[in-house]
């Protein structure tokens, strides 16, 4: 049971695994705080869809799935957009549109389309805890590498008289702008795909196994 | 802004992939070889003139005036996803040939994040009609430029040496990496220089 959810968090990251969701976590990871927040967004929809996916698949008709499930994501999306709006302006307004693309993030109709469809509620819980947790800590790996090195700081949350900002001595005076850009995004997300790959051939190496081609992982 | 505006803002400055990252999973997934590229290419364009088109009078017209812009997420993916079924039957009809050249791609294109993402855009930035699917067009030949250019450069590099780990996604971020850097020459003062 405890699988269910360990595994979204490093052996089916999302982002660097299956490679699932990759529009929105390169679009909003310039920040660490974007991170957390679409972070948020995320789990918050793949918990709802999740639970109301796993609890209406026997009423559901075979032929109009995807259509349902698209709906059930959408109004998700919904009340995260109108949450995010009335509490978190700034926050809702530095995401801008990528709130509402959370409804064409795959990695949402994927887990309802792979697993809460089949699985009871618990189990589809575990699934979305999991997955939205692995999905946000690649957001935060991504815009933490972008934030450091392409500003030389760390935005997080505001509170009380820190204004969560933290400025990296040393970075933050001259740091590599190009890094915060879309070139950036990708250069970044292209040598951790990489890195990840070779952590995965390593390991699987050392259990002896053939090493299995590093190419693996199609987005999809 | 003028027409011609609009189009170089989304073919080039604003790049729908390249820039705003839109549209990354197909850039990557069917960018392999140029055949699927350029078809893949051809449909998503079809389909974001359309797309925003529609959600446009679907907004103006409906939304609007009945006070229920709340709804415009699960209004508008509805209508794409509609609009893609609608798509996929009247080339099935009228020319069997390209069907079956898109035949799988088209079902795909109801995730594009590109699609939604120009329905959304075009909302916010209060464009007319005309407007609006002139941005759908131009952001629709901007994703068929980025996807091609990358397609081609893929087909280059089968036959390259690449190190493992890189082999496949990898080596595809990095050079989508290098062609955004290419791509950051256009700007802002390129189009003033340009209509002034």
């Amino acid at each position: 049971m405890i699988r269910e959810f360990t595994k979204g968090l490093f052996k089916e990251n999302p982002i660097f695994v299956i490679a699932l969701g990759l529009c929105p976590a390169l679009a909003v990871s310039t920040q660490v705080v974007n991170a957390l927040g679409m972070g948020a967004g995320v789990i918050f929809v793949l918990l709802g869809s999740n639970i109301f996916v796993s609890l209406l698949k026997n009423f559901i008709p075979e032929k109009v799935r995807i259509p349902a499930y698209i709906v059930i994501i959408a109004s998700f999306v919904t009340i995260v957009d109108l949450v995010m709006q009335a509490y978190s302006p700034s926050l809702s307004s530095s995401l801008g549109v990528f709130v509402q693309l959370i409804v064409v993030n795959c990695v949402i109709l994927g887990r309802a389309e792979a697993f809460a469809n089949q699985n009871t509620l618990g189990n589809s819980v575990l699934d979305a805890l999991g997955m939205g947790i692995g999905f946000t800590l690649g957001l935060v790996l991504i815009s933490l590498i972008r934030e450091v090195f392409g500003a030389g700081t760390i935005t997080i949350f505001a509170f009380g008289s820190f204004d969560g900002v933290i400025e990296i001595p040393g970075l933050s005076e001259s740091p590599a702008r190009v890094i915060g850009l879309a070139t950036g995004a990708l250069l970044v997300m292209g040598y951790l795909k990489g890195l990840f790959n070779w952590m995965e051939a390593k390991r699987a190496g050392e259990r002896g196994n053939s090493a299995s081609d590093g190419a693996g992982g199609s987005a999809a | 802004m003028t027409y011609i505006g609009i189009i170089i803002t989304f073919v080039f400055i604003n790049n729908f992939i390249l820039t705003q990252f839109l549209g990354l999973c197909p850039f990557i997934g069917v960018s392999k070889n140029v055949d699927s590229a350029v078809g893949m290419g051809f449909a998503v364009t079809f389909v974001m003139s359309i797309a925003s088109l529609t959600t446009w009078a679907i907004y103006r017209w409906l939304l609007v005036p009945l006070n229920l812009g709340f709804l415009q997420t699960i209004t508008f993916i509805l209508v794409i996803a509609a609009l893609v079924q609608l798509v996929e039957m009247v080339i099935q009809k009228i020319s069997p040939p390209l069907y079956k050249a898109l035949g799988i791609y088209l079902p795909l294109i109801t995730t594009n994040c590109a699609v939604l993402g120009i329905a959304l855009i075009a909302v916010r930035s209060n464009y007319n009609a005309l407007e609006s699917f002139v941005a759908g067009f131009a952001a629709g030949l901007g994703f068929l430029l980025a996807i091609m250019l990358m397609s081609t450069i893929r087909e280059k590099l089968d036959s390259e040496w690449v190190p493992r780990p890189f082999r496949g996604t990898p080596i595809a971020f990095i050079t989508g990496g290098l062609m955004a850097l290419a791509f950051m020459a256009f700007d802002k003062a390129l189009l003033r220089n340009l209509i002034g």
